[in-house]
């Protein structure tokens, strides 16, 4: 069984020139098994997005301590298209736009790598269409430049595409619910459920609202604030967060 | 530069003449000079360059094509374009075939011609006319390769109503030195489509320059460039609206490799006040691929009327975008694919507006062939 399993984890990010690195992350611990679904939760700045992206391996940000083991192999050892292809997806909260790059070649390219090898054309074709279809994307956006000219929901749909077509083992969704409305939270929450109805598969679902969770039931429920874990509970506690909101843990963490 | 004035300050073009005598030898201070490394010319800039080398000249016309070779008494010679600097008037002097090609009136050519120029090595000067008569219409492929120090003014004369499609390849050997100028005049309503691609040579400056003498002209500059180490590959383009209601529009795109790789491109655009309605607008971008590569790009805009259509510039320099290799490196795609794939598609939107099929495939098999280069190092 797929395991994702976060120790101790320190993060540092690129400041300003001739200024030190800021700590982010003071020391994450976090296990994911496959079958688990994990909200992350938190305010603004507390720090879960540095988590998604030095997960991702994104250059900005430095691992100073700890470790991440994927089914106990090294995460930080691998570079990022190597995390990739291990089996780790990371749902960006804001996807670039990359000009002159076709959605389609763009996701051959990607399954292509993922898988080892090029899928055939008539099967890629036919599985591009019916994810398209199961998220209501139009299919003239296979022949568009990627996420240019396309709407925060498009992106967030394009997104969860991308998680449905490269199959990976844990998928990380950083604010996907962030900029939705309510049909288009409803069909992006139907492909993550469809992600982890596949088996083998975790997901870590970081938001700042439960409004997504009454769409992804998360079987865990994290409180993220001050670069650390500072409650963890069920999905009860999402309920309580729901009325009371960060303040609390705010407070007690500045 | 403002409303007030009514002369342009652009000096570039100022000081015409079929002579090379009229022009002082470039000390390399000159604003039109101070890019290019004279050294390099081998003498095409003080007249030390004698024509004894030579450059072939094959035309494969659409038969509704005339194909003249003349000689440098013709009238048509030299009637469209004064030569404005001395590499250009060296070459306007020392020339001794020109080749004119002519579109007959009202003819459309059913397929592209194309010129090869083949260097053969040595020094060798060239002149070419093309005239598309009134509300003719043709595509035209300029393909330059081989080795040659060569110097050449190019003339498109395109007439009222008339299309011109140009595309100039600049393919040569890595030994070569081509210094050119391509002169459009626009009549009427007119269509000219220019698509430069710099590849090859020692040392390519290439001056694209567009009049219009009436209303209604409508020109776009395309250009695309891929500069590896040691090579200089300089564009300079002179629009100049001294009439009212035409349109220019300039994209020029380049990528740069390896020690020693320069690129320079300047975009005059004038706007003169008598040229009212004017539509324009110019962009040039380099991407930065490795150190020691340098990009120079100067766009001018001089505006002296305040009723234009629209005028803008852009110039942006810089390296491949590490939020875009992010990006498709976290979908699994390896450093160098994703490299090349940011790079195909920086070039592709442009490529994709050559009018040529075959030519298209040509420049996009180029272009990856540079990749593959790159990757190789």
């Amino acid at each position: 069984m797929a395991t994702l399993e976060i120790r101790d984890l320190h993060v540092t990010v690129d400041a300003a020139a001739n200024e030190p690195p800021k700590e982010i992350l003071h020391g994450v611990d976090l296990t994911i098994r496959a079958g688990e679904t994990h909200a992350i939760m938190g305010p603004n700045g507390s720090g879960k997005s540095t988590l998604a992206y030095a997960l991702a391996g994104h250059p900005k940000y430095t691992i100073t301590s700890g470790s991440v083991l994927l089914d106990g192999e090294d995460v930080l050892e691998m570079s990022v298209d190597e995390r990739a292809r291990a089996g780790l997806f990371l749902a960006m909260q804001y996807p670039v736009e990359v000009p002159g790059v076709s959605v389609s070649n763009f996701l051959r390219s990607a399954v292509t790598a993922v898988r080892g090898e090029a899928p055939k054309l008539r099967e890629f074709s036919k599985d591009l269409k019916a994810g398209m279809d199961a998220l209501s994307i139009d299919p003239a956006f296979a022949q568009r430049n990627l996420n240019e000219g396309f709407s925060g929901g498009e992106k967030k749909r394009h997104e969860i595409l991308q998680l449905e077509l490269l199959k990976p083992k844990f998928a990380v969704l950083d604010e996907t619910d962030s900029g939705l409305d309510v049909d288009a939270l409803r069909v992006v929450s139907e492909g993550i459920n469809r992600f982890r109805e596949r088996g083998d598969t975790g997901v870590l679902l970081i938001t700042h609202y439960t409004r997504i969770l009454r769409y992804v039931k998360p079987d865990f429920v994290h409180v993220f604030a001050a670069g650390k874990i500072v409650e963890e509970g069920g999905p009860e506690l999402a309920d309580k967060l729901e009325a009371e909101g960060y303040e609390s843990y705010v407070k007690a963490s500045a | 530069m403002g409303l007030e004035t009514t002369k342009p300050l652009s000096t570039l073009h100022e000081h015409t003449s079929y002579d090379v005598n009229d022009f002082a030898v470039p000390g390399g201070r000159e604003e039109a000079w101070r890019f290019t490394p004279l050294r390099r010319l081998r003498g095409l800039h003080n007249g030390t360059a004698e024509a004894g080398g030579r450059v072939a000249v094959e035309v494969d016309a659409a038969p509704e094509l005339r194909v003249e070779t003349v000689g440098r008494d013709d009238e048509r010679v030299g009637k469209a374009y004064v030569p404005a600097d001395r590499v250009s008037a060296q070459a306007y002097t020392s020339f001794e075939k020109a080749t004119v090609l002519t579109v007959p009136r009202e003819t459309v050519a059913s397929k592209p011609t194309v010129v090869t120029l083949t260097g053969e090595g040595g020094v060798a000067y060239g002149h070419t006319v093309v005239v598309v008569e009134p509300m003719a219409e043709a595509v035209l492929v300029l393909d330059h390769k081989g080795s040659a120090t060569y110097a050449d003014n190019v003339e498109f004369v395109v007439g009222e109503g008339a299309s011109l499609k140009v595309v100039s390849l600049q393919d040569w050997a890595d030994d070569a030195v081509h210094v050119s100028h391509h002169h459009a005049q626009l009549a009427k309503d007119a269509v000219f489509r220019s698509f430069v691609v710099t590849l090859g040579g020692d040392l390519v400056r290439l001056s694209p320059s567009v009049a219009y003498t009436a209303p209604g002209g409508d020109a776009e500059l395309i250009g695309l460039y891929f500069v590896d180490a040691g090579q200089h590959l300089e564009h300079r383009l002179l629009v100049d609206h001294t009439v009212p209601n035409c349109r220019s529009n300039v994209v020029y795109k380049g990528a740069l490799q390896g020690e020693g790789a320069h690129a320079v491109w300047i975009g005059d655009v004038i706007i003169r006040a008598e040229a009212e309605g004017t539509d324009t607008y110019e962009l040039n971008r380099n991407l930065v691929l490795t150190d020691g590569a340098r990009a120079d790009s100067v766009p001018n805009l001089e505006i002296l009327t305040g009723e234009v259509a629209g005028a803008g510039h852009a110039s942006a320099s810089g390296r491949l975008d590490d939020e875009h290799l992010f990006y498709l490196q976290a979908r699994g795609i390896p450093f160098e694919e994703a490299r090349r794939l940011v790079i195909r598609g920086f070039f592709g939107q442009l490529i994709e507006r050559i009018a040529v099929p075959e030519v298209r495939e040509r420049v996009t098999a180029a272009v990856e062939r540079e990749l593959e280069r790159e990757l190789t190092k």
